[in-house]
């Protein structure tokens, strides 16, 4: 079997949002800011605006575009912190033990005790909104699950027989635990990053629609809902498009997430032999 | 360098796991010494302490277990005390090792020419396109056959006896001088044993690499070495030639070990003979005799047994034996 079809369909949700997000300016004429139009505010989709107008009269489509690149940006630059902190932490701690991993423990508990979103508005309401504060905030609180499963998955592969034989062949510490323990956690580890991803691309339109993320008029998908609030009932498309965005993106990427898993697994990858 | 002395001389080692309270002996007065391009074979059954002394070779014992005394000396470098850097130079590029378990010896996400290859980079600095290019003639060497397409294979696309040759082609990469073989063929059938340690033997002795066979198998070792230790129970209780060895065991313990093989056409008068076992079992750690440790099972175990341990008595074939009333 080549190409799996999670994989295909993942890819291909994921790669529309990302052509979406970098094309943005040639895909549409309009400006997702400055073409407000109190003229043509609210109007249903048609042929002209594909995904109707907000309340202010601006294109829904232009805006979801240009909301891609937040949302893009803010998954995939959180998910690369949390990512890069969990394995750091839970490899080590899961190879070294000792005190070392005590205190990894107590950190990861402490993370996971305290819900991310809540955690992540703390950071927001000491840092003030914008994109840079929206990445270190959904950065620093959700490597638990990563650094979890980093550190068990490292534990259990600590003591396969390949790992004590890198040992006696003159590996070092550090060469066995990228050499040895990292591609072995690769799949799994993986998989969360890329669920990880939906929640961090959810997290950001909960903040946006709180109002401590993207600060209006920049558009995420985010605040884009909680501006269609309002209108719900009389402009319902102002809802349902941003809100259709995050779906389609999250499923993308939890369909990519787990095609990239069984693609990675050798065992899984048939070849001629 | 003085090319006369041995490559490796293990002089009255001694391993004990310590914990709070306790301290418990696991390998006592070991000493023997393997010469430049030799086979020593190092024979016990399991739990004796055949592969914690192999391992504190390479410097790789881990709390509980330290050795307490008596020094390893390679090449006329003591390894005991060594710093950790030096000796990971010299594991897996001087002194390799090979291991029981080929099903699971290798990493199952990497392709075995990367793993060859890895030790070219990692020993002798090569870039990963030259180490990629010496692992295919790596793999040529154990007799893998169409190399260039096996390097790109998964350990998991592979039979035991094939991946127990890349194991040996991982292991003898960076041509060391001493390759330790802890139960080599233990996990393979018969067949593709005695092609293995055939294996082995060619290339062993083509590259001068000395070996330290550890079995519990002593077929495997009278193919394979010229010096033989037995082990029990932590003691060295016996070494000699291999002939000596299979002629005329001296010490009771080995005596048992070789009565206890079957052999063909071993039958008695009234047709099939019992095969005699060593009765009892092996003592625990915590609760090893004071004396000789075989006497609680020694036919031969006297008074003086239970409280002294016997010292090395040399028997003229440059072979000695502990025990009291050898024979």
């Amino acid at each position: 079997m080549g190409l799996r079809l999670n994989l295909v369909l993942g890819g291909t949700l994921c790669l529309i949002v990302i052509v979406a997000a970098v094309l943005a300016p040639w895909l549409t004429p309009l400006s997702p800011v400055m073409d407000a139009d109190l003229m043509n505010a609210e109007l249903p989709p048609s042929a002209e605006f594909w995904f109707g107008t907000d309340a202010q009269g601006r294109d829904v489509f232009t805006r979801i575009l240009y909301g891609a690149r937040v949302s893009l940006t803010v998954g995939i630059g959180s998910q690369l912190i949390n990512t890069t902190i969990g394995l750091i932490l839970g490899i080590s701690a899961g190879y070294f033990g000792g005190w070392w991993d005590d205190l990894v423990n107590g950190l990861t508990n402490l993370m996971l005790s305290v819900p991310s979103l809540i955690f992540a508005l703390a950071i927001m309401a000491v840092l003030g909104p914008g994109l840079s504060s929206l990445l270190i905030a959904l950065g620093l609180t959700n490597w638990s699950w990563t650094c979890r499963i980093a550190r068990s998955s490292t534990l259990s592969l600590k003591s396969q027989s390949y790992v004590q034989a890198a040992k006696t062949l003159g590996y070092s510490d550090f060469r066995i635990m990228l050499t040895q323990i990292l591609p072995n956690i690769v799949g799994p580890v993986l998989v969360i990053a890329t669920l990880g991803m939906g929640d961090a691309i959810l997290a950001e339109a909960a903040l946006s629609f709180l109002g401590l993320g993207i600060q209006p008029p920049q558009p995420s998908w985010g605040n884009m809902l909680t501006d269609a609030r309002e209108l719900i009932a009389i402009a319902p498309w102002v809802a349902i498009f941003p809100g259709l965005a995050i779906f389609m993106t999250v499923l993308g990427l939890n369909l990519f997430g787990d095609g990239l898993r069984d693609w990675l697994d050798p065992h899984m990858r048939t070849r001629p032999v | 360098m003085s090319g006369t002395r041995a490559l490796l001389e293990v002089q009255d080692l001694q391993i004990d796991i310590v914990s709070a309270k306790h301290r418990h002996n696991v390998v006592e007065n070991v000493s023997f010494t393997i010469d430049h391009g030799e086979t020593f074979g190092l024979v016990g059954e399991s739990g004796c302490g055949k592969s914690i002394t192999a391992l504190a070779m390479i410097g790789l014992l881990r709390s509980p277990l330290v050795i307490s005394s008596g020094s390893i000396r390679f090449r006329d470098r003591e390894l005991r005390g060594l710093p950790e850097r030096e000796l990971r130079k010299l594991r897996g590029n001087r002194i390799a090792m090979i291991f029981q378990e080929p099903m699971t010896a290798l990493n199952p996400v990497s392709p075995v020419g990367r793993q060859i290859a890895e030790m070219f980079v990692l020993h002798q600095g090569a870039t990963w396109h030259e180490a990629e290019r010496k692992a295919v003639e790596a793999l040529a060497s154990v007799q893998v056959p169409a190399p260039e397409q096996r390097v790109k294979s998964y350990p998991h696309e592979m039979s035991g006896g094939m991946r127990q040759r890349i194991m040996i082609a991982i292991a003898l990469a960076c041509k060391p001088d001493l390759l330790i073989a802890d139960e080599p063929t233990t996990a393979l059938d018969v067949t593709v044993q005695a092609e293995i340690l055939k294996l082995m033997k060619e290339l062993c002795s083509a590259r001068g690499t000395a070996v330290l066979m550890i079995s519990h198998d002593l077929g495997v070792i009278a193919k394979m070495c010229r010096n033989v230790g037995i082990m029990y129970a932590g003691h060295l209780v016996e070494q000699r030639p291999v002939e000596a060895i299979f002629r005329s065991p001296s010490h009771p313990y080995t005596n048992g070990l070789l009565n206890s093989l079957p052999r063909l056409g071993s039958r008695g008068i009234h047709g099939r003979k019992r095969l005699q076992e060593i009765t009892g079992v092996v003592p625990s750690i915590s609760a090893f005799p004071a004396g000789c440790r075989f006497q609680p099972r020694c036919e031969r175990a006297s008074a003086l047994c239970a409280t002294t341990q016997p010292d090395q008595a040399d028997l003229g074939d440059e072979g000695y034996v502990r025990c009291f009333h050898h024979g």
